[in-house]
């Protein structure tokens, strides 16, 4: 039963790198807005007339 | 008549560029149609730079020009200015976050963010569209600040560039702190309730102690943060409610969350049990989930401003008779100013120049130019017509009239919150909890002793923790929010909704709110004008900016020729001559003939004379707003109707009939009689609504209980008010005020299902049996119920009133 502490270990250590990764993102804005990129990634890098798409 | 116009307005083709009606004029270019050479001229510039998908992803996406550049952003060549403005300046390269209002699209996102294709030195530019804000990196050395603005508004987005952007310091993060606390609130809760689980199961034996003690003190280390940090908000203001005497809703909240968090601590260092600490953070968690979604409701709405958004951040100076563009700030009395056409006077002052046309309709909302003459007092606010003035200023920038008007009580108060609903049903609440704990500890005590005792104690004020209620106000409120918003109807906060579900007395301005501000209509008395007549006239009013003016050419449809002489005889009209005929539109007292008088009290009224023939006169009203008497006769019904004018009588008689007596309709109101007026119908126990525009308004509607400003387009100016209602919904005021009073209904129903699932908790906690499981079900049920109930039924109710939720327009801002 003594494994229940290695592995109580890693699952904390894993969940706290995810939180990390959380507040990092924060800290780099990626929150500050979360309509933007929803639209920008929709545009076309090159130049192309028939793209039609409508992002709304 | 203006039916006439409008049912023309359809045949007509709309302009590709922003999608507006070419009523006045139409150019064909490049195969489509623009309503004005500036609509054209944006267009070439994109195409010339192969720009065109900004049409591709929406349809006449752009932005109407209006108004030439001039000389207007020159003072972004002051280094002092600039740098004030700057967010990052490394020598050449610099970074710059501009307000523009008109980001109103996924077009308007694709173009900023492809400047760099139009211009060198531009290096970077990202919108943020929520804040209407974009961020620009360019290369000064390559580029100037100057020209930079001035690029931006060719193609139709002007930065909004004020004193205050220039002053205050970047905004706290405060968004952030949030999603630090959420964050790290949902991960302490789903690690918590991993740990908990065993003692789910109830199963005796199933863990040995030693493990048992280690997952205790696990979910102990894990919870510290959630108290200490996540749920730090609200012990503060719960402490402030206090303080300021009054119980809040964050009050129950606190003392939950406490009993919980010091009972389940307790349990594990006495060993003695399990302890709530999953139920703990699922409470904070999903506390905080409801402020969030609170505050992204928001986001959009942009109130702070002050009035020193609308000044103007630069004047130009005369020192030797030599321009120099100066900061604001750094005008002295007795400097001599020059005040260009349609900018705003910054300061009091006297005109040395021998005339101005002073528009203060940014003051008044009255849009007719006063006339003033040299060694004039002009106070700050107003805006120049015509050509450019002198003037020496007599007060600080900070001492003027303008400020002074803000800076006056009403301006400064907040207005009172006691009185919610919300903190109502706490403060009950808390004090009912309060005694039911005590009562049962007493009655436990006496049964079975101390120990059992607390245990009651505290399972009751855990058990009472008005999770579902604190939840309820912000999502039925922030879904109202959003429903309000697509409809055009932007509200400060949402206390806004709860008083407006109180008022009982409406009171309205009349220029601006009643009447449109701009369009006014426009009929012709006398023999029929022939269409070279007409266009004659229209290549006449052309040249002047006067307000009649601008009406009539707006109301004469078709091209324009070129003028050969052109007068302006203030405010009397303008004479000219026009592919050699003479003209003469204006009062009667420029007519070469003696008129009969027209008989017109309500309207301005322009004589024309061609060729020393009397022709007749155009007559122009002001225009009440679509669907006015409608309006008008169902607010009628339920509330106290009240008129309050700056104007003269004139509309009197029209206006009679809607309101119930005389005595409710006031003309002649300077801004402080609005404001006493107000005052005294609150006096008389009344709540009130005031609706009215223009910076005047703003005492009067800061005062009401409820103050709503109108506006023309979402980006233009609103006084300090509670909400912001778009001019073409005028006609949706009924509708609104009884959706506020539905949503208070829902409120008041989801409290009722909210205090019954806290009833029934109680009973097992006044019996001592609530155990860990029970609580971690009870909690998350409650709040998922509740929640889903509000959402639905504010939907369905926007929905059963017409409210189709689905329809987005142009230049609605996406909440």
């Amino acid at each position: 039963m003594s494994a229940i502490y290695v592995l109580i270990g890693f699952s904390l250590a894993a969940a706290l790198g995810f939180l990390g990764a959380f507040i990092w993102s924060i800290k780099n804005g990626q929150y500050d807005d979360d309509y933007t990129p929803s639209v920008r990634i929709l545009f076309d890098d090159t130049q192309s007339n028939n793209s039609n798409s409508n992002p709304k | 008549m203006s039916d006439n116009r409008e049912s023309a307005a359809n045949e007509t083709p709309r302009c590709y560029h922003c999608g507006d009606v070419c009523d006045t004029e139409i150019i064909h270019a490049h195969d489509k149609t623009f309503c004005c050479e500036g609509c054209k001229m944006v267009f070439e510039l994109l195409d010339d730079n192969d720009l065109c998908t900004y049409y591709d992803l929406e349809k006449n996406p752009g932005i109407k020009m209006r108004g030439s550049l001039g000389d207007k952003f020159a003072y972004l060549d002051n280094e002092e200015i600039e740098s004030s403005l700057l967010d990052f300046n490394d020598g050449d390269l610099k970074k710059i976050k501009f307000y523009i209002p008109q980001i109103h699209c996924s077009s308007c996102i694709w173009l900023l963010e492809n400047m760099y294709r139009m211009r060198d030195g531009i290096v970077q530019s990202q919108v943020n569209f929520i804040k209407k804000e974009a961020y620009v990196t360019y290369r000064s050395d390559q580029v100037s600040l100057r020209e930079l603005v001035e690029l931006m508004t060719s193609i139709g987005y002007e930065p909004a560039i004020s004193l205050q952007s220039g002053t205050k310091e970047a905004k706290k993060k405060v968004d952030r702190a949030l999603y630090y606390k959420l964050g790290i609130a949902g991960f302490a809760f789903g690690n918590i309730m991993l740990l908990s689980f065993p003692e789910y199961l109830d199963v005796q034996d199933f863990l040995e102690d030693q493990y048992k003690r280690l997952f205790g003190y696990l979910n102990l280390v894990l919870s510290l943060p959630v108290f200490f940090y996540s749920a730090s908000d609200y012990f503060v203001s719960a402490f402030k409610g206090l303080r300021a005497k009054y119980v809040n809703i964050d009050v129950p909240v606190s003392i939950g969350i406490i009993a919980l968090y010091s009972r389940s601590s307790y349990e594990i260092l006495s060993e003695t049990g399990p302890g709530f600490m999953d139920s703990f953070a699922m409470f904070v968690f999903l506390l905080l989930v409801g402020k969030w979604y609170q505050n992204r409701t928001y986001q959009a709405l942009s109130f702070d401003r002050d009035y020193k958004s609308y000044f103007p951040i630069a004047v130009t100076k005369l020192i030797d008779g030599v321009e120099h563009n100066v900061a604001l700030n750094s005008i002295d009395v007795n400097d001599i100013i020059l005040v260009r056409n349609g900018e705003i006077i910054p300061a009091d002052s006297t005109l040395l120049s021998n005339e101005a046309q002073i528009d203060y309709s940014f003051v008044t909302g009255e849009s007719d130019a006063v006339s003033k003459r040299a060694s004039d007092k002009i106070f700050a606010g107003g805006r120049q017509v015509g050509a450019s003035i002198k003037l020496r200023v007599d007060k600080a920038v900070s001492q003027s009239y303008l400020t002074r008007l803000w800076n006056q009580d009403t301006f400064q108060r907040e207005k009172t919150t006691m009185n919610r609903l919300i903190d109502r049903v706490s403060q009950n609440f808390t004090f009912m909890v309060m005694i039911l704990a005590m009562g049962a500890m007493a009655f436990w005590w006496y049964q079975s002793g101390m120990s059992e005792s607390i245990h009651v104690f505290t399972s009751v004020l855990i058990i009472a923790c008005p999770c579902a209620l604190a939840l309820t106000v912000p999502f039925t409120f922030g879904n109202s929010l959003r429903i309000f918003g697509k409809l055009g109807f932007y509200l400060k906060n949402t206390d806004t909704i709860e008083r407006m579900a109180q008022v009982d007395t409406l009171v309205f301005d009349k220029t601006g709110t009643l009447t449109q501000s701009v369009a006014d209509e426009v009929d012709f008395h006398g023999t029929t004008l022939n269409p070279t007549e007409l266009q004659l006239i229209k290549s006449l009013v052309k040249q002047s900016a006067h307000p009649v003016s601008t009406a009539l050419y707006r109301y004469i449809s078709g091209a324009v020729v070129g003028v050969d002489s052109f007068k302006e005889v203030t405010s009397k009209g303008v004479v000219g001559e026009v592919q050699g005929h003479q003209l003469t539109i204006g009062s009667s007292k420029l007519l070469s003939k003696e008129v009969v008088s027209t008989g017109e009290k309500l309207a301005s009224v322009a004589h024309i004379e061609i060729d020393g023939e009397y022709k007749g006169y155009f007559s122009l009203h002001k225009a009440y707003r679509n669907g006015l008497e409608d309006v008008l006769k169902q607010l009628g019904n339920k509330y106290e109707l009240y008129l309050l004018s700056g104007d003269n009588e004139a509309e009197f008689e029209n206006l009679r009939p809607y309101f119930s007596s005389d005595s409710h309709l006031q003309f002649n109101q300077t801004p402080e009689a609005k404001l006493n007026f107000i005052q005294s119908l609150q006096e008389k126990g009344n709540k009130v609504l005031m609706i009215g525009d223009g910076l005047n308004d703003a005492g009067a509607l800061k005062q009401a209980d409820v103050g709503i400003s109108i506006a023309d387009d979402v980006f233009q100016f609103s006084p300090a008010c509670d909400a912001i209602l778009r001019a073409d919904k005028f006609d949706c005021l009924p509708k609104l005020l009884l959706y506020s009073g539905k949503a208070m209904r829902i409120v008041r129903s989801s409290f009722a299902i909210s205090i019954s699932y806290n009833s029934i908790g109680m009973l097992f906690a006044l019996n001592g049996m609530v155990t860990p499981l029970f609580a971690a079900i009870l909690m998350p049920i409650s709040s998922v119920s509740v929640v889903s109930f509000v959402t639905i039924a504010t939907n369905l109710s926007a929905r059963s009133l017409g409210f189709n939720r689905n329809k987005l327009e142009k230049n609605q801002p996406i909440v």
